[in-house]
């Protein structure tokens, strides 16, 4: 892409950004209310006080941001922390839940990438779970695990093991012949033509696997920390959503969804690290 | 004084006579209240005789009977065969509460409405604090979690619809497991919101095909809506759908229009006046004044592990329910309990609530004072009550034993005692007959009460 191109196509990201927030901004304008006939009443209803009314307008969403973003850190008890805070306990249960899964699902998708026989054996426990919502084992991790945070990390770990169990088989069997070939006809002893032959003939895919995977644990823990409770971003998400206030679900919303580009984009990254030209 | 007298000697009346149990009347009760207290004896005995006391009259409400089984067995032989069954030591050390805390750092669930208020309020004015513990309040996203923290005890204690205890007890709806209601949270505070369109249909008849929302199966909520509809001709299982919804997500469906109503907790009824979604139809005060919602709940186990815990955790939210009773109290109350942390609600929503003085969704000004209030006795017949509705609308099969399900439960004793010591009234009966709709609930006929309802689920 040439710099004229990416010029253009930021002026044009532009252009639909300003058109958006000015038909959000003209759509939730303040209407004119009919005036109560009582004051009293009015004032339990709470006009006049500053009182959101439907969909909260761009300018309020920026001042609720503003708000949150000056000061991330704060922590005043069990249920009221900082949006930092919060996101720092939903990336640390993504990141173990992931670690996990990479353990689990690298070398199990390597033994399957190179045994068809079981490719075979394993298969059909693969196709029976890979489609279950990951959200529906959450009864069963509470009951189970005996406890809501590690339950959350399982959910996690089971949701996010399944593309890369998948990729990774699929780029080891995919190797091609000749290298192999080639590995066996130097000798070299199986251990090293795994490290040395498959693991980087099938690293893009892997990696693949790892970027899908991200992906859907993001999307996941939103869902787990809104059911489970405590702490996390889903979990801020579901506490304002109780208080109806939408302008801090909004903001919640576009922070989570600025944190899964950067984690996309730096899974992004590594795979560009190890993609090769045939 | 019955309650010090040996319970083993078969001349004794045993039975309060006062509010002591000190004194054979509450004249003598009240000539003597100047004068010395029983602690002047040895304490220790005094307390075993109170507790063996309280489980023999437990074992033979009627002094005769007692009379007769200790003349037939001999007094010596007599405690011998009841403590093979009842771990009077167990009961004894529990009643042992001025000792050290066994558990100091405790977490405690509560879903964020303000039935929860005195668990709640307990908290930022520092009655957990006072008592030496050092508590942490989780908010938690839904009753069936609740259930689940504590049968997983990641809570030590927790906010409960007071028929949840019950249920856990029986095993209805997970694995049983013995759960107890220390004290009831609130009374009344509940109410029946319809969406604004339904203004003109406050008839329930008119109300065939309405899709409603409560909290969980096994809340009063669902049995007062139950019991309010089939009282209006109309058969809950068929004629209406009830569906169960977390109270947050009660205003948001009614927005949307998935919901024709719901009897739901507060602050979500007024939030929906203030929302301009909804409507209050009925508080619940108007379909049983005096009704039990919410309950401050724990396990046996950790009464057991925990005896002096416990009895620091029940003056804590004792005193907040004192506090909470006081009319004049409620304005502060409402602002300590909205903050984020908390209930996280406007104060004006919360206020309204706790005050009574309320917007109806109507264009009316109300002033009922009693709309929430927190009465934490036990009530024995309350639990008898809900377990006919259980029985009723099919929750429990086949034949219950009302009492000693209630008396299992619903820790009265445990209510008298504390509340003694905080010097607040407790009543001396366990059971008392209530009116629902007008109704009179007598709760030593539990079965007649039932057979007496013409639309109820066919066992």
């Amino acid at each position: 892409m040439s710099s004229r191109d990416f010029w253009r196509a930021a002026a044009l990201s532009l252009v639909f950004l300003a058109v958006l927030l000015g038909v959000w901004h003209l759509a939730t304008l303040p209407r004119q209310q009919a005036s109560a006939a009582n004051d009293e009443y009015a004032k339990l209803m709470g006009k006049g006080a500053k009182k959101t009314e439907g969909l909260p307008t761009p300018a309020q969403i920026g001042e609720t941001a503003w708000k949150h973003l000056a000061d991330p850190f704060y922590d005043r008890g069990s249920n009221d922390k900082g949006i930092g805070i919060q996101l720092a306990y939903s990336l640390a249960r993504v990141g173990l839940g992931y670690a996990l899964a990479i353990l689990f699902a690298v070398p199990l998708g390597f033994l399957i990438g190179m045994s068809p026989l079981m490719h075979r054996a394993l298969d059909p426990f693969i196709q029976v779970l890979k489609p279950i919502s990951p959200l529906a084992w959450m009864p069963i991790a509470l009951y189970t695990i005996k406890d809501s945070s590690v339950s959350g990390v399982f959910v996690i770990f089971i949701c996010s093991v399944w593309p890369m169990l998948i990729n990774t088989a699929h780029g080891v069997a995919s190797v091609r012949r000749d290298w192999l070939n080639v590995a066996r006809t130097l000798e070299v002893k199986p251990l090293r033509r795994a490290f040395l032959v498959i693991l980087p003939a099938a690293a893009p895919t892997i990696l693949t696997g790892m970027r899908i995977s991200m992906g859907i644990a993001w999307l996941v823990i939103v869902a787990a920390e809104m059911l489970v409770g405590g702490t996390g971003i889903g979990y801020f998400v579901w506490n304002e959503w109780n208080n109806l206030n939408l302008a801090n679900v909004i903001f919640a919303i576009l922070t989570i969804g600025v944190v899964g580009m950067a984690l996309d984009l730096a899974i992004g990254r590594l795979q560009k690290l190890v993609t090769y030209v045939d | 004084m019955p309650a010090f007298d040996n319970p083993f000697d078969p001349d004794v009346r045993l039975g309060a006579a006062c509010g002591c149990g000190e004194h054979g009347s509450q004249a003598e009760h009240e000539a003597d209240s100047a004068g010395d207290e029983p602690a002047s004896r040895d304490a220790e005995t005094l307390n075993g005789r109170v507790i063996q006391s309280a489980v023999m009259r437990a074992l033979f409400p009627r002094d005769a009977t007692r009379r007769r089984f200790l003349a037939a067995v001999g007094s010596s032989g007599a405690l011998a065969a009841i403590s093979s069954v009842v771990p009077f030591g167990a009961l004894e050390a529990m009643a042992q509460d001025k000792g050290s805390l066994e558990k100091k750092d405790l977490k405690i669930g509560f879903i964020p409405i303000t039935c929860a208020t005195p668990l709640i309020m307990a908290d930022p004015l520092g009655f957990y604090r006072k008592q030496g513990l050092n508590v942490t309040l989780n908010k938690t996203a839904g009753w069936a979690l609740i259930r689940d923290k504590m049968l997983n005890k990641e809570h030590d204690a927790s906010h409960f619809l007071s028929p949840m205890p019950l249920a856990i007890s029986l095993g209805l709806g997970s694995a049983a497991q013995a759960m107890n209601v220390a004290t009831i949270q609130n009374i009344n505070g509940q109410a029946i919101t319809l969406h604004v369109k339904h203004k003109d249909k406050r008839d329930p008849k008119q109300w065939k095909g309405f899709k409603f929302a409560v909290p969980f199966d096994y809340s009063m909520h669902n049995f007062l809506l139950r019991y309010y509809v089939a009282e209006h001709g109309l058969d809950p299982d068929t004629d209406i759908q009830i569906r169960v919804t977390p109270p947050p997500e009660m205003v948001a469906n009614l927005r949307a229009g998935n919901i024709d109503g719901f009897l739901g907790p507060d602050p979500f009824n007024q939030r929906a006046v203030y929302d301009e979604v909804g409507f209050i139809h009925i508080l619940s005060k108007d379909l049983w004044d005096g009704h039990p919602c919410c309950a401050f709940g724990v396990s046996d186990a950790f009464i057991k592990e925990n005896p002096n815990t416990f009895a620091a955790l029940y003056r804590a939210v004792l005193t907040s329910a004192a506090m909470a009773r006081e009319a004049r109290n409620r304005p502060l109350i409402a602002e300590v309990i909205s903050p984020p942390n908390y209930l996280n609600q406007p104060v004006t929503v919360v206020e309204q609530v706790l005050t009574g003085k309320f917007a109806d969704g109507l264009g009316n000004v109300k002033n009922v004072p009693d709309r929430a209030d927190f009465d934490p006795f036990p009530w024995q017949s309350m639990a008898v009550w809900i377990l006919t509705q259980m029985k009723r609308w099919g929750y429990i099969k086949g034949d219950v034993d009302y009492r000693q399900i209630a008396e299992k439960v619903f820790l009265v004793a445990d209510a008298r005692k504390h509340m003694a010591e905080l010097e607040m009234k407790a009543p001396a009966r366990s059971y008392a007959r209530f009116k629902v709709m007008g109704k009179e609930f007598d709760p030593a006929k539990p079965d007649a009460y039932l057979a007496s309802f013409a639309i109820r689920k066919a066992a």
